[in-house]
C-alpha cells in the first residue's frame, strides 16, 4: 500500500528553513500555489514578493545570491524556464550563483492547459551551462530534494510536486545526487522512469513480471549532471532494449539524455522514448492526459510488447487490478479529487 | 557552502595614490572627462571603430560618480588587468570579477554596478585617468584572451556583473541593495544605465520592486543621450516622458545637464546630507514584506530609489561626430579620409580639449 502525503513541500520548507537562516523565499504571486505560504507566515522577514514579474525576480535573486544569501524561487516551472530564460542564463547561470529555482506543475501535472504545462523545461535547462536539474518523484523526494539542492555550488532547478503526493520510497531513503534508484532487477527489458511516471512504471513492471518478463527498473531524479553508470549497465544487460518514460517532451529530456549516452558509449540497444511526442498538451485532468499522451502504464506495456515482439495479453482491467493492489482504490479517488480542486 | 561565490580581485597591489599619472594637477571632473574622450578616441582609431559617442555623452557622469558621489576604497586589483581565467563554474576556482578596481567590499563603502557594458572602453579610460588601472592597461583592449573586452563582462576591469543583455543589471543591483539592507550595511549601490534600457520591460519591473520593497540605498544615473543602435530613440521607440514615468513608479527623480558635474552630484549629495549617512540601514523587520500589507503609509523620501536623468550630448567634445548624426551608436570609419580626420583630431587633441 502506498501512503499519500498531503503537501509535503509546505511543511518541509518550514522545517528546512529553520536550519538555514540565510535561506530566503522569493515568490511571484503563486505563494500558496507553490506551498510557500507556511514559510511566508512563519518567516515574513525572509519572504519577498515580486508580483508577476519573473525577469526582475530572477535578477533580484542573483543579487541576493552574490551577497551570500540563498534565494529559493517559488513559482510554476513554465514561469521560471520559458519567460525569463535570458535572465536565468545571464544573471544566474553564467556567474554560477547558488539560486534554487523550485518549479511547480512540471509537465502535465496541471489542468491549467498549455500555458501552465512545462513540457520543455528540462530540454531548455539541460542546455544551460552550470545548471543542475533535479526532479522529485514522490513525497520522500519532495522532502529531501532541498537538502540536496543546498549542497550544490551553483544554480539548481527542481521539478517539484505539490498537493497529495504518494510516498513510493521509504522516508529514510532520501534523494541522492546523481544516483538513480534501482527498483528492480531484470535482463529482458530496462525501464527508466522519472517524476510522476515512476508510479506508472511500478505498475507496468508488476504487470510485465506477471507475464514472465524480466525487467530492470530505474528511477532517475538527477537529470543534470547525467552520469550515473547504473543506467547504461542495466540497459546493456537488457536483451530486448530499454524504455524511458517522462513527464516532458521526448525531445531534450530523460529519453534524449539516455540516447546520447548510449550512442557515445556504443551500446547498441533499442530505446523507446515515452513522453509528449513533439506536441503541446491541453487543459484536462492528470490521469486523462497521461493516458492521452502515452505517459502511463498502458503505454509502457505497449512499448514493451514492441521491443519483445509479441503480445503480452495485458488489458486495462488487468493493469487496473495490479495498480489497485499497489495503491488502494480509495487513495486513487482522493488523488483525482485533489487534482481537480488544486489552486491553479 | 561558499557564500561568496566569486572573488572580487586579488590583493595584487596595495592602496594606490589617487593619480600617479598622467597629470600632476589635482583631479577634476573636467580634466578626467577630457582624458576619457581622448583615450576612447585613441583606441577607437587603433581598433578601427568603437563606441565613441558614448564617451562623449557619459564622460562627466562617470567622472562625477567616481570623484564626487561614490564612497569607494582604493583599487585592490592589479594595474595591468589579468588575462581571462575561464568562465565561472564550480570547477573553476580561478574565475574573478573586475569589481576590485572599485575598491574592497566593506559595510560602509558603496558599490558600483555598470549596466550598459558596451560603454566598457569609457570605464577603462576613466579607471586609467583615476590611477585605478595602469596607463598601459588598454594595450590588451579587444585582444584575444584579454579581460579588457570590447563589450565588458563581469571579469572586465570595473565591472561586477555580466550585464551585456541590457536591462538586467538593475534587478541584480536591487538584490544586492536588498541584501545589504538585510545585513544592516550603510554603503549604497550606484547603478549607471543607458536610456535605451528603459525600453526593456524588466527595467520597469525593477523600479516597481524597488519602490515596493522601499529600497532607498540605491541610486541610478542615466546617460540620456537619446541615441540607440538604430538611430534617435524618438524614431526607434520613445521612452519619454521619462522623468514622469519614473516618478509614477515611485522614484525620486532629478533631471540635470549631464555635462555639469555640480548639477550631477547635487542630488546624491543632498540625499546623503538629508537624513544623515547610512539611509540604507533600515532595520529588516520594519521593511520586511508582511503577509498582507494593506495600504502602507507613503514611503519616506529616503526609502525611494534615487534617479538622476543626465541629459547629454552624444557628440560633446568631438564635434566631428555630428557629421555622422543621426547614426552615432558605433563608429566605423567609412573612408580613409574620414579616418584621417579623426587621426588629425587626436593629433591636435590638446588644442581641441582646451577650448
Amino acid at each position: 500500500m502506498i501512503e499519500l502525503v498531503t503537501r509535503p513541500h509546505r511543511s518541509n520548507l518550514i522545517r528546512f528553513a529553520a536550519e538555514h537562516p540565510d535561506l530566503l523565499v522569493l515568490g511571484a504571486d503563486l505563494t500558496a500555489s507553490c506551498e510557500a505560504d507556511g514559510f511566508r507566515d512563519q518567516y515574513p522577514e525572509r519572504f519577498f514578493s515580486f508580483g508577476m514579474a519573473e525577469q526582475n525576480m530572477l535578477g533580484f535573486a542573483a543579487g541576493l545570491a552574490r551577497e551570500g544569501f540563498f534565494p529559493y524561487i517559488h513559482t510554476f516551472s513554465v514561469f521560471i524556464t520559458r519567460r525569463p530564460f535570458d535572465q536565468l542564463a545571464m544573471s544566474i547561470a553564467y556567474p554560477n550563483l547558488p539560486v534554487r529555482m523550485i518549479g511547480f506543475l512540471p509537465g502535465i501535472t496541471t489542468p491549467g492547459g498549455v500555458t501552465h504545462q512545462a513540457i520543455d523545461d528540462i530540454a531548455l535547462l539541460r542546455a544551460v551551462p552550470n545548471m543542475t536539474i533535479l526532479e522529485a518523484g514522490d513525497a520522500t523526494e519532495v522532502e529531501s530534494v532541498l537538502a540536496v539542492a543546498q549542497t550544490i555550488d551553483g544554480p539548481v532547478y527542481v521539478r517539484q510536486l505539490r498537493g497529495e503526493v504518494p510516498r513510493l520510497f521509504p522516508a529514510d531513503q532520501p534523494l541522492r545526487l546523481g544516483q538513480a534508484r534501482h527498483l528492480g532487477q531484470g535482463t529482458d527489458l530496462a525501464i527508466i522512469s522519472a517524476g510522476i511516471c515512476t508510479e506508472e512504471a511500478i505498475n507496468a513492471v508488476a504487470a510485465l513480471r506477471s507475464r514472465g518478463v524480466s525487467v530492470s527498473h530505474l528511477h532517475v531524479s538527477t537529470l543534470k549532471p547525467f552520469d550515473d553508470p547504473q543506467l547504461l549497465e542495466q540497459i546493456a544487460k537488457a536483451r530486448h532494449g530499454a524504455i524511458s518514460i517522462e513527464n516532458h517532451s521526448i525531445i531534450g529530456g530523460l529519453g534524449s539524455a539516455i540516447a546520447e549516452q548510449l550512442a557515445e558509449q556504443g551500446i547498441g540497444k533499442r530505446l523507446i522514448r515515452l513522453g509528449l511526442r513533439d506536441t503541446y498538451a491541453h487543459g484536462a485532468s492528470k490521469p486523462y492526459l497521461m493516458r492521452e499522451y502515452g505517459l502511463d502504464a498502458a503505454a509502457l506495456i505497449r512499448a514493451a510488447e514492441t521491443l519483445i515482439g509479441e503480445s503480452l495479453q495485458i488489458d486495462d482491467i488487468a493493469l487496473a487490478k495490479i495498480a489497485a493492489n499497489i495503491r488502494t482504490e480509495a487513495q486513487g479517488e482522493t488523488l483525482a479529487k485533489a487534482d481537480k480542486t488544486e489552486d491553479l | 557552502m561558499n557564500a561568496q561565490p566569486l572573488q572580487t580581485g586579488q590583493q595584487a597591489t596595495s592602496a594606490q595614490p589617487p593619480s600617479p599619472s598622467p597629470s600632476p594637477s589635482p583631479l577634476t571632473v573636467e580634466a578626467v572627462a577630457a582624458g576619457i574622450r581622448r583615450r576612447v578616441l585613441e583606441h577607437t582609431l587603433r581598433n578601427n571603430g568603437g563606441y565613441l559617442s558614448q564617451a562623449c555623452s557619459s564622460a562627466e557622469i562617470l567622472a562625477t560618480l567616481y570623484l564626487r558621489v561614490m564612497r569607494l576604497g582604493p583599487s585592490i586589483a592589479p594595474l595591468i588587468p589579468r588575462a581571462f581565467a575561464g568562465v565561472p563554474s564550480r570547477d573553476n576556482p580561478n574565475a574573478f570579477t573586475g569589481a576590485g578596481y572599485n575598491g574592497p567590499r566593506a559595510s560602509e563603502l558603496d558599490r558600483f554596478i555598470f549596466s550598459p557594458v558596451h560603454y566598457a572602453l569609457v570605464l577603462y579610460a576613466l579607471l586609467i585617468e583615476l590611477g585605478r588601472l595602469g596607463p598601459d592597461a588598454l594595450e590588451a583592449f579587444n585582444t584575444d584572451g584579454s579581460t579588457v573586452e570590447l563589450i565588458g563582462a563581469e571579469h572586465s576591469p570595473g565591472h561586477e556583473l555580466t550585464a551585456g543583455s541590457l536591462g538586467q543589471a538593475l534587478s541584480q543591483a536591487g538584490g544586492i541593495a536588498l541584501a545589504r539592507r538585510l545585513r544592516g550595511e550603510t554603503g549604497r549601490v550606484w547603478v549607471f544605465m543607458s536610456d535605451g534600457e528603459f525600453q526593456e520591460g524588466q527595467t520597469w519591473e525593477a523600479f516597481a520592486a524597488l519602490a515596493h520593497h522601499r529600497i532607498g540605498n540605491l541610486g541610478v544615473y542615466i546617460d540620456a543621450n537619446a541615441q540607440q543602435c538604430d538611430g534617435p530613440m524618438t524614431d526607434v521607440m520613445t521612452i519619454e516622458p521619462l522623468a514622469d514615468r519614473l516618478r509614477a513608479f515611485g522614484a525620486e527623480v532629478h533631471e540635470v545637464d549631464g555635462h555639469d558635474s555640480e548639477a550631477l552630484a547635487a542630488p546624491a549629495l543632498a540625499r546623503l546630507s538629508g537624513s544623515g549617512a547610512g539611509t540604507g540601514a533600515t532595520p529588516r523587520a520594519v521593511t520586511a514584506t508582511a503577509p498582507t500589507p494593506q495600504h502602507q503609509a507613503e514611503p519616506a523620501p529616503t526609502d525611494r530609489p534615487l534617479v538622476v536623468i543626465a541629459r547629454t550630448d552624444p557628440c560633446r567634445g568631438i564635434e566631428l561626430l555630428r557629421e555622422r548624426a543621426p547614426k552615432l551608436h558605433y563608429l566605423r570609419f567609412k573612408t580613409p579620409a574620414e579616418q584621417d580626420a579623426y587621426e588629425d583630431l587626436l593629433e591636435h587633441w590638446q588644442d581641441s580639449s582646451s577650448q
